[in-house]
């Protein structure tokens, strides 16, 4: 109980006692919220029982504003609790703001989205293409000159992103081959071709899947450490601070990472290459008791000169993709955890993106070459 | 006087370094109490463990006479509600606005309804001297004077009884320090608060202090300012050595303390 109500005609008396603490807004709101306030013309106030902390008071200040409202007077017998007078203080300092309401979106706000998503999409691509050509200037400056390079970043670089991931890309290429393999005895044992089996898991690891999966693996692991790692970077004002002491946070922090995966990606697919044909070999000998010999033989007379060279000219492209999207993210954030939240998911998600985009080009590319 | 805060024998070890070695706090109800000591003296530390945030190697911390590592769950989340903290660099959180900042410990302590949430948090910005519109902005479009604001009315949000400050006026101009230092005295007096502050602002500690403590090899040395500034220790005669504290000790001197109603008009 905070307040005692007697009612006497159009006349009000409140008794409030108790500590009016914050702890305890939420019960004495509903007991002031419970006040009949209807066909009263004066209420008078007690508050000798009663403390008051800044919380409890702006209750208080809230009801006495609502009973003015309804046309009652209201008075303190004897003092008034001190953190009133506090409160219209603080009141007094501003005119009330009004609370900004968004417009409701008209039939007409529908275009306008349109709009400034198509710009905002637009500046977006050239953000990108202006960052792509920073890059890709800063690394080949960094080529013709070796000595400005940063090797000591460059082999973090590679062991961060490459000796740690050789497990899981080992992994993911034997598993890769076991559904190749797999999938294809089912439906190849069916016209007793079981043979071309060897064809499937050859050519589909080293042209495609060896090299794409190891891509989308890198994309979740590194993308977006980079995308993290910049944007942790850029809200701790370290960016800022490599620009003010005049380096160049392109050549020092992403060139860096990008020639690591780019060396790195073409290894691991190396990796994943090999354990893919080793995983097939294996399952065709337990699955079809395929003697190893012939599976050789059959692998040798699968493999054209340039399959294995279909899928391994990819790696530096997606390792690029992969990279640029990862450092350009990292370095987009701005003022918020949440933003860096946002934009490492955006970073993986674009380099996976572009990676399958970028893989499908080069389908259509090698086959109008015929390769 | 009661005692708010008791900090009994505190000893902190990181590894093999001592940091804390059997220090003693004391904090009066309704004093401003800074927190002195050099750079890795333990300040921060210090507070930390004042704060429940980590376990001292020994020593208890006591709230109103009552043991910190004593309570439970429920007790510490009460206790949590009754004092209110700002960290040194605000650590506002980024990912809101500055009155849903405010609102965040309301909405976990309180069971208001929206309409009083909103009243409140902007009732406390408003108190924090901030305009109106700051309360819509995010923390990185403040500037750093609106960041220590915004995260005093953060620590005022649940109308704490002790409020502790990590060097609140740290990397603000002289003009704004002084804003800053008199906005809390004003609340100091206003909602009768007890301020424990760990501040390097010489200027800061003359205007607000009514006790200091000093943080030296382990140990805490605290007293009135008057006789702190008199105290033969070698590092608290460097401290308040230079030109700006000798005047400002002198003044005090001829003024005694009758500290915080003193230094502010009105």
């Amino acid at each position: 109980m905070f307040i005692r109500a007697r009612r006497r005609a159009e006349q009000l008396d409140l008794d409030l006692t108790g500590s009016w603490r914050a702890a305890e807004a939420a019960a004495i709101e509903s007991e002031l919220a419970g006040i009949e306030l209807a066909g009263a013309r004066q209420a008078t106030l007690s508050a000798a029982d009663a403390s008051f902390d800044l919380s409890g008071a702006w209750l208080l200040h809230d009801f006495l504003q609502r009973a003015r409202l309804a046309g009652i007077t209201a008075q303190f017998e004897g003092t008034e609790p001190s953190a009133l007078a506090l409160i219209e203080r603080t009141y007094s300092g501003e005119m009330p703001v009004e609370v900004r309401h968004e417009p409701s979106p008209g039939p007409e706000s529908a275009v306008e989205d349109l709009g400034r998503r198509t710009v905002r999409g637009w500046h977006g691509l050239l953000l990108a293409l202006d960052f792509g050509g920073r890059v890709s200037l800063s690394a080949l400056h960094g080529l013709m000159h070796p000595r400005q390079l940063r090797p000591i970043a460059i082999a973090r670089h590679i062991y961060d992103t490459g000796i740690t991931a050789i497990p899981i890309v080992s992994v993911v290429g034997f598993l890769i081959s076991v559904i190749l393999a797999y999938m294809g005895a089912q439906e190849l044992r069916r016209f007793g071709a079981d043979i071309f089996v060897v064809d499937l898991v050859t050519i589909g690891v080293l042209r495609e899947l060896g090299v794409l999966l190891t891509a989308i693996i890198l994309a979740g692991r590194s993308g977006s450490a980079f995308a993290a790692e910049l944007g942790a970077m850029q809200l701790n004002e370290e960016i800022d601070a490599l620009n003010a002491i005049g380096v160049d946070p392109i050549a020092a922090l992403v060139v860096p990472r990008l020639l690591a995966l780019m060396l790195v990606l073409p290894l691991l697919t190396i990796a994943a290459d090999v354990i893919g044909l080793v995983g097939g070999a294996l399952l065709c000998h337990e699955l079809l008791d395929m003697p190893v010999l012939q599976y050789l033989n059959r692998a040798q007379s699968a493999i054209a000169d340039t399959t294995f060279w279909v899928g391994m000219i990819k790696a530096p492209v997606f390792a690029a993709l992969i990279a640029v999207a990862g450092c350009a993210c990292g370095l987009r954030v701005r003022g918020s955890s949440r933003e860096l939240g946002r934009l490492t998911t955006l970073a993986v998600v674009a380099s996976i993106f572009g990676v399958i985009v970028a893989d499908a080009l080069f389908a259509v590319v090698f086959m109008r070459l015929d390769i | 006087m009661t005692t708010l805060l008791e900090a009994d024998g505190i000893v902190t070890r990181f590894g093999t370094q001592t940091v804390h070695d059997g220090l003693d706090m004391r904090v009066e109800q309704g004093e401003v109490f800074g927190v002195i000591g050099g750079s890795g003296a333990g300040k921060s530390v210090l507070l930390r463990t004042i704060l429940g945030l980590r376990r001292p190697s020994a020593g208890t911390v006591r709230f109103l006479g009552r043991d910190l590592h004593s309570l439970d769950r429920n007790e510490l989340r009460q206790l949590k509600a009754s004092y209110g903290v700002t960290f040194q660099q605000g650590a506002l959180f980024s990912a809101l606005t500055v009155q849903e900042n405010v609102q965040l410990p309301m909405i976990e302590h309180l069971q208001l309804s929206q309409r009083s949430l909103d009243e409140l948090a902007l009732l406390k910005v408003r108190l924090v001297g901030l305009p109106l519109e700051a309360a819509q902005k995010f923390p990185s479009q403040l500037s750093g004077g609106m960041i220590k604001r915004a995260a005093l009315a953060r620590a005022l949000a649940l109308d704490p009884v002790l409020l502790f400050l990590d060097e609140p006026t740290t990397g603000l101009d002289p003009i704004s320090a002084a804003a800053f230092d008199e906005l809390l005295i004003y609340l100091q007096r206003e909602l009768k608060l007890t301020v424990v502050m760990i501040t390097h602002d010489l200027d800061t500690i003359f205007r607000t202090c009514s006790r200091v403590g000093v943080i030296i090899d382990g140990r805490m040395i605290s007293g009135t300012l008057a006789e702190i500034v008199q105290d033969p220790n070698p590092w608290i005669r460097a401290y308040f050595g230079g030109e700006r504290a000798r005047v400002r000790a002198a003044a005090l001197q001829a003024a005694p303390p009758g500290a915080i109603g003193a230094t502010h008009g009105a």
